[in-house]
């Protein structure tokens, strides 16, 4: 069945880029006729960003080193690296009853089912069919869609489930003592497998406590701009693990090594 | 008509409503939009009963529901349905005014969107408001429309 699909998406694929056509070719348009003024600013604010997020690169790089090494003193599975591949929206509605995206890249390129997706500034949802020249993402404000989350602040893990509205979460599992203020950031918890470890989701901005019932009222906003976004990363995190860089300290030989020693 | 330039028109019109069914439009106003495929499905059933069977719609369907990424066969089901009810009913339909053959498009849309609903609660949609029932509505509204227009297409070229 899935073959007969693929094959057919082939066919149809032609009416999905029709459709994407006019959006396209009016960004294209933006995108070219751009005055010099407007590109010099835009290139300094790059600049300047740029320059800030490599001294963070500075930092992480240290930290990345250290978190090995502590990882390594307790035997612990070191964390993974993660490959991404930049895809674009297609802007097609599939139904207008589910937040479901159609981006164009496909098995061709190896995505496959339950890839997390991201963009820029977090989690924008995950891959639920992936055909041969594109892709469906269902986000994470689709009201069948649930992603495990933690609160970043204190840990707190919970589960945040999609309302149907672009700009809110649901966080229906969390009872009216629960340590959560508005403005703390949810971040992937990776548990479930799905989603990778730590990337933002949301930030919380409505806590009620409902005193008459078990579990309080909590909205949160999604980080991912899911109304504006073009272009996503399709992150590859469950299939063969890439290991940093360095690692060589806690290669398995040598913690087997090591107990063996001991 | 000969028959090559009818399927001409018969593809270009459906290849259009396909568009039109994924058609990105702003939150607010894409719950108004109908399922255009199946109305002008409705129309060249009626207009042409002899040339539009019900394989046909069935492919028509499938195709649908790769476009929009339902599971497969549901739109086939529908389409291949509603259009057996259409070529059952042709004769009479044909001679209804348009007001009345607007009723019959209102039924065959709601059945269509019945089904939908049935399919997909089976697979565990939980989000389906009452904005889902909307398209029914917009339909109909659009059918005297899409009559006229299909209409005119169909007669376009004939020497009378």
């Amino acid at each position: 069945m899935d073959n007969t699909r693929s094959i057919l998406s082939v066919l149809i694929y032609p009416v999905q880029r029709l459709v994407s056509l006019p959006v396209e070719i009016v960004e294209t348009v933006q995108d070219t006729v751009v005055s010099y003024s407007a590109l010099k600013t835009e290139n300094a604010e790059l600049k300047e960003q740029q320059m800030i997020t490599n001294i963070k690169l500075l930092k992480l790089e240290s930290l990345e080193n250290e978190n090995v090494r502590l990882r390594g003193l307790l035997e612990n599975s070191f964390k993974l690296g993660e490959q991404v591949l930049v895809a674009e929206l297609l802007s097609v509605n599939l139904v207008p009853y589910e937040h479901v995206m159609v981006v164009n890249k496909g098995s061709r390129f190896g995505v496959h089912e339950k890839q997390s997706v991201l963009d820029a500034s977090g989690i924008v949802g995950q891959v639920i069919r992936s055909l041969p020249l594109s892709s469906e993402v269902m986000l994470i404000t689709d009201p069948n869609h649930a992603i495990p989350v933690q609160v970043n602040r204190n840990g707190l893990r919970t589960i945040a489930i999609g309302s149907g509205q672009l700009d809110r979460l649901n966080l229906p599992f969390l009872p009216n003592n629960a340590d959560i203020v508005p403005g703390d950031l949810l971040v992937t918890s990776g548990l479930g497998g799905t989603f990778p470890q730590g990337y933002p989701v949301a930030v919380v901005d409505n806590f009620t406590a409902q005193p008459n019932k078990p579990f309080a009222n909590i909205y949160a906003t999604p980080k991912a701009k899911l109304d504006r976004i073009r272009e996503l990363l399709v992150v590859w995190s469950d299939s063969t693990p890439v290991p940093l860089s360095n690692h060589k300290k806690v290669e398995p030989e040598q913690s087997q090594d090591q107990e063996v020693n001991e | 008509m000969n028959k090559n330039q009818y399927s001409k028109r018969y593809f270009l019109t459906l290849l259009m409503a396909m568009s039109l069914n994924i058609l990105p439009l702003s939150n607010t106003i894409k719950s108004l939009n109908p399922d255009w495929v199946l109305l002008i499905l409705i129309y060249w059933t009626l207009a042409v009963p002899e040339r539009v069977g019900v394989f046909n719609a069935w492919i028509l369907g499938i195709f649908v529901d790769v476009l929009t990424g339902r599971i497969f066969g549901m739109h086939g089901l529908i389409y291949a349905l509603v259009n057996f009810t259409c070529l059952k009913f042709h004769r009479r339909l044909r001679h209804y005014p348009v007001l009345q053959q607007a009723l019959f498009v209102f039924f065959c849309l709601l059945f269509s969107q019945v089904l939908v609903f049935w399919i997909e609660n089976i697979q565990g949609a939980t989000g389906l408001t009452w904005l889902f029932w909307l398209p029914v509505l917009t339909g109909t509204v659009c059918w005297p429309f899409i009559y006229a227009g299909l209409r005119w297409i169909r007669l376009l070229g004939r020497i009378s």
